[in-house]
C-alpha cells in the first residue's frame, strides 16, 4: 500500500469528509448501542429528537454549541500556526475566574459596559496563560503540548481551592462554588424560557471576525505561513516568535471567552463544573471544521447536538452517557483519516 | 557478448504516475566486471528505474532477472538478497550513530539475543584495508566528511556480499579529486567481478570512467552504446534531444563595491566555528562564483548574507553601510535578492497558493498592506504579470505551489526575488536538480541581472556551472575563501585541488581585477 | 528538619519505589514509541483503558496475571490503531495521541458503566499483596525498598533493564532506534520501517496500559472514572526528562515520585501552611520544570513526528 498525493482536491471532497466522519462516529456507537440491548435506529431517533426534536431541545444545543464555537476557534487558529494549544480547558476558566474577580461586585458599571470588560479580563486571562508555555516553546524549545496540558490540572486545582477557600459563597449552603455575579453581568436570554443567551452572538460574531483575519489580513498570512513551513516563512523574514506569541493571545483570549461567556450566561457562578471538558472537545470541533473558522460554527453544533441528544437518548435507555464521548473521539479519528484522503489517493501495490 | 547470461537483466519496464510515463519500455542489460553509465537529465526518469531494480517501486510492466532468475517485484529485501546494493545521492546513514551500526542494521537476524558487533567491526576493516577505504568504524557519522560518508555506504553494500553496485549521481558532492579516487575504488571492484551503474549527468565521468552507456530521455531509452565509439558531444545532443541551449555571456564591468565581507566569522550553536576570518568583496555588475565541498561553511556564507546569521564577528557591509543584527527582513528592505538552497523547505510553502507564495517577501511592503489587510487587486495584478514575464506554469495564482515541478518552483523564486530589483543576488545552487532547459533560464537571468548593475554571489557545488557563469571564482574551504580566480586562467582540476585544502593558487591564475 | 529526616525513613523510600512504578510502565513505554520515530500522545486514554480492563478482568473472575495481560492485550489494540493513523496513513502524531486519548478515556469509562450499572460505591476486587523475594528481602535498607514490593513494581524493575538491553545489545534494538534516526536508512538495508513502528508502538502501548492496570490491580483495588489523572502526561514529560534513555528513565521516575512521596508526607505531617491543592498541583509543576531543565540539553530523535513515506526522501 501507497500514498500518492493528489494534483486537486475537489470541493464535494472538502464537506463529505466532515460530513462521512460524523455518520462513521454514530455507526459504531451503533454497534456499542446493540451491545447494550437498544435498538439504534431508535437510539438515533431519541438523539435527534433529544437535541433538536423541539423548541427546548434546540436551545439546549445551541447553548452548549456557544462555549464549543469560542473553544473550537481557539483550536483551530493555534492549530493553523502549528502551535499545539492543548490547554483550552484551563484558559477557559482562568477565563471564567477573571469575570469572577471583577464580577462580583468589585465593579459597578451598566450592562453594556461591563459585560464587554469582562469578556476581556477574560481574554487576557486565557491569553496570558498560554503565553507563559509558548514563550518556552520560543525560547527554549519545550514542547508546548505537554505543558498546556499538564497546566490544565494546575488551573483546575486552582479553581478547586478558590471554590472551597477563598472564594467560596458563603450563601451557597456548602456547595463548593463561588460567589454569583452580578445582575448586570449576566447575559440576556435571546429566547424566553430557555437557557439560550446573548453569547451565541458573541461567538458567531467572533467566528466571522477569525475567518476574516486569516483569510483576508497581513496577520492570518503569516500565521498560516508559519504553520504551513515554519521554515520558510523564517527564511522570507516572518518574524516566527512574534507570530507564535501573537497567536498564542489571539487562541488563550478566545478560550478565555468561553469561560467568560459560560459563566455570564449559563451559570451565573463559578464552579468546578462549569466546563465538561469543552476545552478538549473544541480540539475535535476544530479538526472537524478544517480548522476554518465558519466551519466551526457547524461543526460546534454538531458535537454540542451530539452530546445533548446522547444526553436525553441515554437517559431514556439507560445507556451511559460516555456514548457521546465516544462518537466525538472517533469522530476525531475519523475525520483526520478523511482529511489525508483528500490530499493523498491510496494505491494498492 | 550475448551468449553468457547476463548478470542483471531488465526487459520492458514500464512505470506511469498518473498520466506521467516515467519509464517506457526500458531494456538494460549488465555484465560481470561492467561498469555502466546511465545518463539523463533531471526527470529523465533515472531514479524511477533504480527505484523500482530496488524494490521501493512496482514497475506497472515488464520483469527484472538477476543471474538468470526473476527478481520479485516491490521487495528491497529481495533486491538486497540476490545482491544488489545501492549507494543514494542523499546518504541513508543516522548521523547519530556510528559507522558499524549503520552497517550493521538489517544484517542479522532481528530475532538474535545479541549483536556481534566485534564480528563485524573486523570484518568492515578487512573490507576497508582491501578497497583502500580509510574509516573508522567506531567514528560517528555525524563526525565524517561527505567522502567518508559515500565510503561508508559503499562499505555498507560490500559488507552484504554485493555483486551490483549502483550509484546514484555519486559525485555530485565531492572534489573531481574525490571523484578520481571513486572511479579508482570502483575500478578495483569492477576488476573484482562487480557490476557497477552509476547515474550521472556529468559527461567528463561518463567518458573516463564507463565501458558502456546508456541514455533517458523522457523515461525512453534513446540511446546505447560502448562508451569507447562515442563522444561527448553526442552524449550531450541525445540526453537533451537537440541541440544544447545556448547562455549568452556578456563581458562584465564591474563597478562599485556592493557586499564587503572583512575578517568575518561566525558560529554555529555547538560553537563549532564555520566561517573563520573570510574576506569578500563582491562589485556591481559581476558574479562571484564560490566553489566548495559541501559543509565547508557555503550554507552559512549565503545564510549570513540572506540575514539568517544574527550573531557574528568582523565587517559586514552593503553598498558601503554597515550591517549589525542582520535579520532576512532587513536584508530584503536593503535589497538583496535571495534565491535558497532547498527550494521546497526553505524557498516555498508548499501549502500556500502561487499568489502567496509570490507575496511572501513583500506583503508588508506599501502597495500590499492596507491597514492589515492584504491588498487583494495589486497582488493579483502582480501575479499575473510575473507569471507571463518569467514563463511560470501553473495551474492558476491560486493553485498550491506544492503541485508545481521543479523548474517552475525555481522560476517562481527567481520572478519573487527579481521583481524586487536587488542590488546584491545570493544564489546558493540555483540549478540543482533541474532539467537543462530551465538550468539556461536561471543563468540567463542571473547573467542579465548582473549586467543590469546587481551583484550575484552564485554558491554552487558544481564546477561546470561557475565556469559557465562566474566571472570570478573563489574556492571555500572550511570557512575560508581562496583569493579570487579568473576562470579563464584555471581548470576544473587546480580548483579542485584548492577545494580539498591544497592552497598553493599560483600568481597565473588569480584575478585580474585586483 | 523534619524534611531531612523524612529522607532517611526506609518507608518513604519503599513508598517512592511504588508510586514510580506506574510512570516507570508508561514512560518505558512511551520511550520505546518515540524512540522509533512515533509520538504516542493517546498514553493517557491507554492508561485508563489498562486500568479498567486489568480491573474488570480480574472482577469477573480472572486471575491478577492474566489481568495484567488482558490489560496488556488492550492497550496493544490501541497502540495498533495509533500506529494505522500515524505510520501507515502519517497522520499528525499529536492529534491521533489526542484522539485515542478521548477514545481510550470514553470508552472506559462506557463500559465500566454499562458492565455494572446502578453502582453508588465502587466495588473492590484483592489486589497484588507484596511479596518477599527470598534472601534478598532480607538486606538491610535495600531490601525493605525494593525487594517486598508489589510484583509488578519489581516486574517494572525487570523491565527496564530488558528494555535497556534490547535497545542497547540486540538487532532488533538497533533497528528500532535506527528508525527513530533516519528511517531511510533502515529501508535501505532491506528492512520496513512501517513494520518497526508499528511493532515498537504496540509494544510501547502494552507497557502504558501496564502501567495503567496497576493502579487497579496493584496500588488500589477498584477503579475510578478519570483515575489516571494526568500520569501521562507526566510519563512524556519524564521521557524528555530521561532523555530517551531506560536508565535515565528509572533515575527520573523515582526521583520525580520522590518528589510526590515527600509533598504527601509534607501535607500529612507539617502543619498546613499550604492549602492541599498546592501540594496536589507539585507533580504536575515538577514535570515542566524538568521539561525546561532538560530543554537545551536534550538530543531527541531525529525522525522524531517525521512521517515515513516510501520513495521520499
Amino acid at each position: 500500500m501507497r500514498l500518492e498525493p493528489r494534483a486537486h482536491t475537489s470541493m464535494a471532497m472538502t464537506i463529505l469528509v466532515p460530513v462521512g466522519a460524523a455518520a462513521l462516529a454514530l455507526m459504531s456507537c451503533s454497534v456499542l448501542i446493540l451491545w447494550a440491548g437498544a435498538s439504534p435506529f431508535l437510539a438515533l431517533t431519541l438523539l435527534v429528537k433529544g437535541s433538536l426534536g423541539s423548541v427546548f431541545a434546540l436551545s439546549e444545543t445551541l447553548t452548549r454549541t456557544i462555549p464549543l464555537i469560542f473553544t473550537g476557534l481557539a483550536a483551530a487558529v493555534a492549530f493553523r500556526a502549528k502551535l499545539w494549544n492543548i490547554g483550552a480547558e484551563g484558559q477557559f476558566y482562568l477565563g471564567a475566574c477573571a469575570a469572577t474577580w471583577l464580577g462580583t461586585g468589585a465593579i459597578d458599571l451598566p450592562p453594556p459596559l461591563l459585560i464587554p470588560l469582562l469578556f476581556a479580563a477574560g481574554a487576557i486571562a486565557g491569553g496570558l496563560w498560554l503565553l507563559g508555555p509558548t514563550l518556552l516553546k520560543t525560547r527554549l524549545a519545550v514542547d508546548e503540548v505537554v505543558t498546556t496540558l499538564l497546566l490544565n490540572f494546575v488551573v483546575l486545582l486552582f479553581v478547586n481551592w478558590l471554590v472551597f477557600g477563598p472564594w467560596k459563597d458563603p450563601m451557597a449552603m456548602g456547595w463548593p462554588q463561588a460567589e454569583p455575579v452580578v445582575d448586570a453581568a449576566l447575559l440576556p436570554p435571546l429566547v424566553a424560557k430557555t437557557r439560550l443567551h446573548g453569547g451565541l452572538l458573541i461567538a458567531v460574531f467572533a467566528a466571522v471576525l477569525f475567518w476574516v483575519v486569516m483569510k483576508y489580513t497581513t496577520w492570518g498570512y503569516e500565521i498560516r505561513a508559519v504553520g504551513n513551513n515554519q521554515a520558510g516563512a523564517t527564511f522570507a523574514g516572518i518574524p516566527i516568535d512574534r507570530v507564535v506569541i501573537r497567536t498564542a493571545l489571539l487562541s488563550g483570549g478566545i478560550a478565555g471567552c468561553a469561560g467568560v461567556s459560560e459563566l455570564l450566561g449559563v451559570k451565573g457562578y463559578l464552579t468546578l463544573d462549569l466546563s465538561p471538558g469543552f476545552g478538549y472537545s473544541g480540539i475535535v470541533v476544530a479538526m472537524l471544521a478544517g480548522l476554518h473558522p465558519l466551519g466551526v460554527l457547524l461543526s460546534a453544533l454538531f458535537i454540542a447536538a451530539l452530546s445533548i441528544g446522547a444526553d436525553s437518548m441515554s437517559r431514556a435507555l439507560n445507556i451511559s452517557n460516555y456514548i457521546a464521548d465516544i462518537a466525538t473521539a472517533i469522530s476525531l479519528l475519523a475525520v483526520l483519516a478523511g482529511m489525508m484522503l483528500t490530499r493523498y489517493r491510496i494505491r494498492f501495490r | 557478448m550475448g551468449e553468457a547470461t547476463p548478470l542483471l537483466s531488465l526487459r520492458g519496464i514500464t512505470k506511469r504516475f498518473g498520466a506521467l510515463v516515467a519509464n517506457d519500455d526500458i531494456d538494460l542489460d549488465l555484465q560481470r566486471g561492467e561498469m555502466l553509465a546511465l545518463l539523463g537529465e533531471n526527470g529523465a526518469g533515472k531514479t524511477t528505474l533504480m527505484n523500482i531494480l530496488f524494490g521501493h517501486y512496482t514497475a506497472d510492466e515488464g520483469s527484472i532477472e538477476i543471474d538468470g532468475a526473476p527478481l520479485p517485484p516491490g521487495s528491497p529485501k529481495a533486491a538486497l538478497g540476490a545482491g544488489l546494493g545501492m549507494v543514494h545521492q542523499h546518504f541513508t546513514l543516522a548521523d547519530n550513530m556510528s559507522v558499524v551500526d549503520n552497517i550493521m542494521v538489517g544484517v542479522e537476524p532481528l530475532t538474535r539475543f545479541r549483536r556481534n558487533t566485534a564480528a563485524a567491526v573486523a570484518k568492515i576493516r578487512a573490507l576497508a584495508e582491501r578497497y583502500e577505504m580509510d574509516v573508522s568504524p567506531y567514528s560517528l557519522v555525524k563526525h565524517l566528511s561527505v567522502g567518508q560518508r559515500q565510503r561508508v555506504e559503499i562499505l555498507k553494500a560490500l559488507y552484504r556480499h554485493t555483486r551490483i553496485l549502483i550509484l546514484d549521481e555519486p559525485t555530485a558532492v565531492l572534489t573531481p579529486q574525490e571523484s578520481d579516487h571513486l572511479f579508482a575504488t570502483l575500478r578495483l571492484l569492477v576488476d573484482q567481478g562487480l557490476a557497477i551503474i552509476f547515474i550521472t549527468h556529468k559527461l567528463r565521468e561518463v567518458m573516463a570512467a564507463s565501458d558502456r552507456c546508456l541514455v533517458l530521455r523522457h523515461g525512453k531509452v534513446v540511446f546505447a552504446c560502448r562508451t569507447a565509439t562515442t563522444s561527448s558531444e553526442q552524449l550531450a545532443r541525445r540526453m537533451v534531444g537537440g541541440e544544447l541551449p545556448e547562455v549568452r555571456r556578456i563581458a562584465a564591468t564591474p563597478g562599485d563595491p556592493l557586499l564587503e565581507l572583512g575578517g568575518l566569522s561566525a558560529e554555529n550553536d555547538h560553537g563549532y566555528q564555520l566561517l573563520d576570518h573570510l574576506d569578500l568583496t563582491v562589485n556591481a555588475g559581476e558574479i562571484v562564483g564560490i566553489a566548495g565541498v559541501s559543509g565547508n561553511g557555503q550554507s552559512q556564507l549565503a545564510d549570513l548574507v540572506s540575514g539568517m546569521i544574527a550573531d557574528f564577528s568582523g565587517t559586514f557591509m552593503l553598498a558601503g553601510a554597515p550591517i549589525e543584527k542582520p535579520s532576512p527582513r532587513q536584508m530584503v528592505r536593503r535589497g538583496v535578492g535571495r534565491i535558497p538552497e532547498d527550494r521546497t523547505a526553505t524557498g516555498l510553502i508548499g501549502d500556500m497558493t502561487v499568489l502567496e507564495n509570490l507575496a511572501l517577501e513583500s506583503y508588508w511592503k506599501r502597495g500590499f498592506n492596507r491597514l492589515g489587510f492584504l491588498a487583494a487587486v495589486p497582488l493579483r495584478q502582480r501575479t499575473a504579470e510575473l507569471l507571463g514575464r518569467f514563463d511560470i506554469r501553473c495551474a492558476g495564482a491560486d493553485a498550491p505551489v506544492r503541485t508545481m515541478s521543479g523548474g517552475n518552483m525555481q522560476k517562481l523564486i527567481l520572478a519573487r526575488v527579481l521583481a524586487e530589483r536587488p542590488i546584491l543576488i545570493v544564489a546558493n545552487q540555483p540549478t540543482w536538480g533541474l532539467d537543462v532547459g530551465a538550468t539556461a533560464f536561471v543563468h540567463q537571468r542571473l547573467i542579465e541581472a548582473s549586467r543590469e548593475g546587481a551583484g550575484v554571489l552564485l554558491i554552487s557545488e558544481d564546477l561546470d556551472e561557475l565556469f559557465a557563469i562566474a566571472d570570478t571564482i573563489q574556492v571555500m574551504y572550511q570557512g575560508t575563501l581562496s583569493p579570487p580566480i579568473d576562470p579563464a586562467r584555471t581548470n576544473a582540476a587546480e580548483i579542485g585541488l584548492a577545494m580539498s585544502g591544497q592552497r598553493d593558487i599560483s600568481q597565473a591564475m588569480i584575478s585580474a581585477r585586483d | 528538619m523534619d524534611l531531612l529526616l523524612i529522607l532517611f525513613e526506609t518507608g518513604f523510600w519503599a513508598a517512592t519505589v511504588r508510586m514510580a512504578t506506574p510512570l516507570l510502565f508508561g514512560t518505558l513505554g512511551e520511550l520505546i514509541c518515540e524512540r522509533a520515530g512515533v509520538l504516542n500522545l493517546g498514553i493517557e486514554g491507554i492508561m485508563a483503558a489498562g486500568c479498567m480492563a486489568g480491573w474488570t478482568w480480574v472482577y469477573f473472575g480472572g486471575d491478577l496475571w492474566t489481568g495484567v495481560l488482558f490489560a496488556a492485550f488492550v492497550g496493544a489494540c490501541f497502540g495498533l490503531l495509533h500506529a494505522i493513523f500515524t505510520v501507515h496513513l502519517g497522520l499528525s502524531q499529536h492529534v491521533t495521541g489526542l484522539g485515542i486519548t478521548m477514545l481510550g478515556a470514553a470508552l472506559s469509562s462506557f463500559v465500566f458503566r454499562m458492565l455494572l450499572p446502578n453502582i453508588t460505591t465502587p466495588p473492590k476486587i484483592i489486589p497484588f499483596a507484596p511479596v518477599k523475594i527470598p534472601v534478598l528481602s532480607d538486606i538491610p535498607v535495600v531490601g525493605e525498598i525494593l525487594f517486598r514490593q508489589s510484583p509488578m513494581t519489581m516486574l517494572a524493575l525487570v523491565a527496564v533493564v530488558a528494555v535497556a538491553y534490547v535497545l542497547k545489545k540486540t538487532p532488533a534494538g538497533l533497528a528500532l532506534c535506527m528508525t527513530g534516526e533516519n528511517p531511510s536508512a533502515v529501508e535501505s538495508q532491506g528492512l520496513s520501517v512501517f513494520a518497526i513502528r508499528t511493532t515498537a508502538v504496540v509494544i510501547g502501548s502494552a507497557f502504558m496500559a501496564v502501567g495503567g492496570a496497576f493502579l487497579t490491580l496493584s496500588a488500589f483495588d477498584a477503579f475510578y472514572i478519570g483515575m489516571v489523572n494526568g500520569r501521562g502526561w507526566i510519563c512524556i514529560a519524564l521521557v524528555v526528562f530521561a532523555s530517551w534513555n531506560p536508565g535515565k528513565a528509572l533515575v527520573g521516575t523515582l526521583i520525580f515520585a520522590a518528589f510526590d512521596a515527600l509533598q504527601m508526607r509534607v501535607q500529612q505531617q507539617t502543619a498546613v501552611a499550604l492549602p492541599y491543592q498546592f501540594y496536589l498541583m507539585m507533580p504536575y509543576i515538577f514535570s515542566i520544570v524538568a521539561l525546561i531543565v532538560m530543554s537545551r540539553r536534550s538530543a531527541y530523535p531525529k525522525a522524531l513526528l517525521v512521517p515515513f513515506r516510501k520513495g521520499e526522501r
